[in-house]
């Protein structure tokens, strides 16, 4: 039995994330409970941890900050037990050194890499809609699961310092980091909840692990 | 590469479909779940409820409408109609709409947009503006089109943006319900006035329509409604022949 938490901050849309990985360890019969929470001893006790994310990264960042002992635990859990960890948007962003979205901010420093403003005036920003996921790094967990179509909605990106750890990129007026991972940690910066089937093969493959 | 989106909207009173497709035997048409779920599995790239609920009564249902969807489909989700308060919108993105749509009270309160779009981010919040063409501009009408506010369309349009919208809905009222295409000259003036991307609505009738508003109207996306829901245009007939054209489509 998998114990999935996705980890409530106060921000973003939470709810989506909770029922598509439910829909999908249904339709793809693994058994799992899924639970929102940000309870440091339901993240002990997890066995796959998912971090969602919506809005200004440092929004994010004082979210995460402000639930007491929340960083330490999941630091614990992901970097040393070395559980399953998956960020999703602003939640795969958070894993970078640092963030330039309006000043420069720290995030959880996991993955080598910074959060970058796409270029601007060329296309319309934010990058809102379904953009090709183009495999880069082959072998990894999402090897067969890629090259599709998925939902975007963001004007910054992760610009990843070592290339090891993208496992896939999107182009839009540039080409930015689209999947990035190192070890047990994952992340998308897509949203793969409302990214239909693509969204929740890609989900189903982070429940397998 | 970056594909067009194409965006259903069904029209909802008091929590049931009232504008929604009616060419198939559907179990129960007026089940949103059940029209969202159809167009989800056929090619809809997003889906747009536009609550028409005229009580008060009628409003709360929408909430339990966006939640019974949110667990059924997994494509961005907009509502739209009648959201006046930051506490509408919270309701509305809890129960699971990715996105809402606000209308007539971003005019009469312009701070409802800046507040919403600090709390809950630009991503989430599309401003729909009703426009038509008085002498040689474009003036925008509140209150589902029946008072002219004086504004200029792309003026307004621009503050919406410096206000920190995420898209614009931009319906032209002189081309609603024509199906004889959509407002190009409006929309090119749109595409080029603003930053943020702006989808296309009112007067879509043929897929040539589409690849109109796209390459000559600058959009990136396309809402229509009575085209699709009375099945003159499937959404896939219009992304195989947007596709023939070589505009960029998902399937």
């Amino acid at each position: 039995m998998k114990d999935i938490i996705v980890l409530d901050y106060g921000l973003g849309n939470i709810k989506s994330v909770y029922q598509a990985i439910k829909k999908t360890a249904f339709e793809n019969k693994i058994s799992a409970k899924v639970k929102i929470s940000n309870n440091v001893s339901d993240l002990d006790s997890s066995s796959h941890i998912v971090l969602p994310g919506q809005g200004a990264f440092k929004s994010c960042m004082d979210g995460l900050k402000s639930i007491p002992g929340i960083i330490d635990t999941l630091k614990q859990n992901v970097l040393v037990q070395k559980k399953p960890f998956f960020g999703i948007c602003v939640g795969m962003q958070l894993l970078a050194k640092q963030s330039y979205e309006n000043g420069k901010h720290e995030g959880l420093g996991w993955i080598d890499g910074e959060i970058l403003k796409l270029p601007e005036k060329k296309l319309k920003l934010p990058h809102i809609g379904w953009n090709e996921v183009i495999l880069t790094n082959p072998k990894n967990i999402f090897e067969n699961f890629i090259n599709n179509d998925y939902y975007f909605v963001h004007s910054y990106y992760f610009n990843c310092k070592d290339k090891n750890n993208e496992i896939a990129k999107t182009n839009y007026v540039i080409d930015f980091s689209s999947i990035v991972g190192k070890e047990n940690i994952y992340g998308v910066q897509f949203h793969p909840e409302k990214s239909s089937d693509q969204g929740q093969a890609i989900i189903s493959k982070f429940l397998s692990l | 590469m970056h594909k067009i989106r194409i965006i259903p909207c069904l029209d909802v009173n008091n929590g049931r479909v009232v504008k929604g497709i009616n060419f198939l035997d559907l179990v129960d048409a007026g089940d949103p779940i059940t029209q969202a779920e159809y167009y989800s599995k056929n090619g809809a790239d997003e889906i747009c409820f536009l609550d028409i609920s005229a009580s008060i009564e009628g409003r709360p249902t929408i909430i339990d409408v966006v939640e019974k969807t949110a667990e059924n489909v997994f494509i961005p989700l907009t509502v739209g109609g009648g959201i006046k308060s930051i506490e509408n919108i919270n309701n509305l993105l809890k129960a699971g709409a990715d996105k809402v749509s606000i209308n007539t009270a971003g005019i009469l309160n312009h701070k409802l947009i800046i507040d919403s779009a600090n709390k809950f981010g630009s991503q989430c919040i599309v401003c729909a503006v009703d426009a038509k063409k008085i002498k040689d501009s474009w003036k925008v009408f509140s209150h589902g089109g029946t008072i002219n506010t004086g504004l200029e369309a792309i003026e307004w349009m621009q503050k919406l943006q410096s206000y920190g919208a995420g898209e614009i809905l931009l319906t032209s009222m002189d081309k609603d319900g024509t199906k004889d295409g959509f407002d190009l000259d409006l929309l090119n003036l749109a595409t080029k006035s603003l930053e943020i991307p702006v989808i296309a609505s009112g007067g879509a009738g043929s897929s040539p329509h589409f690849k109109e508003a796209i390459l000559k109207g600058g959009v990136n996306a396309v809402l229509a409604a009575s085209v699709f829901h009375f099945n003159e245009l499937s959404i896939k007939e219009v992304k195989n022949y947007l596709k023939e054209e070589g505009i960029k489509v998902r399937f």
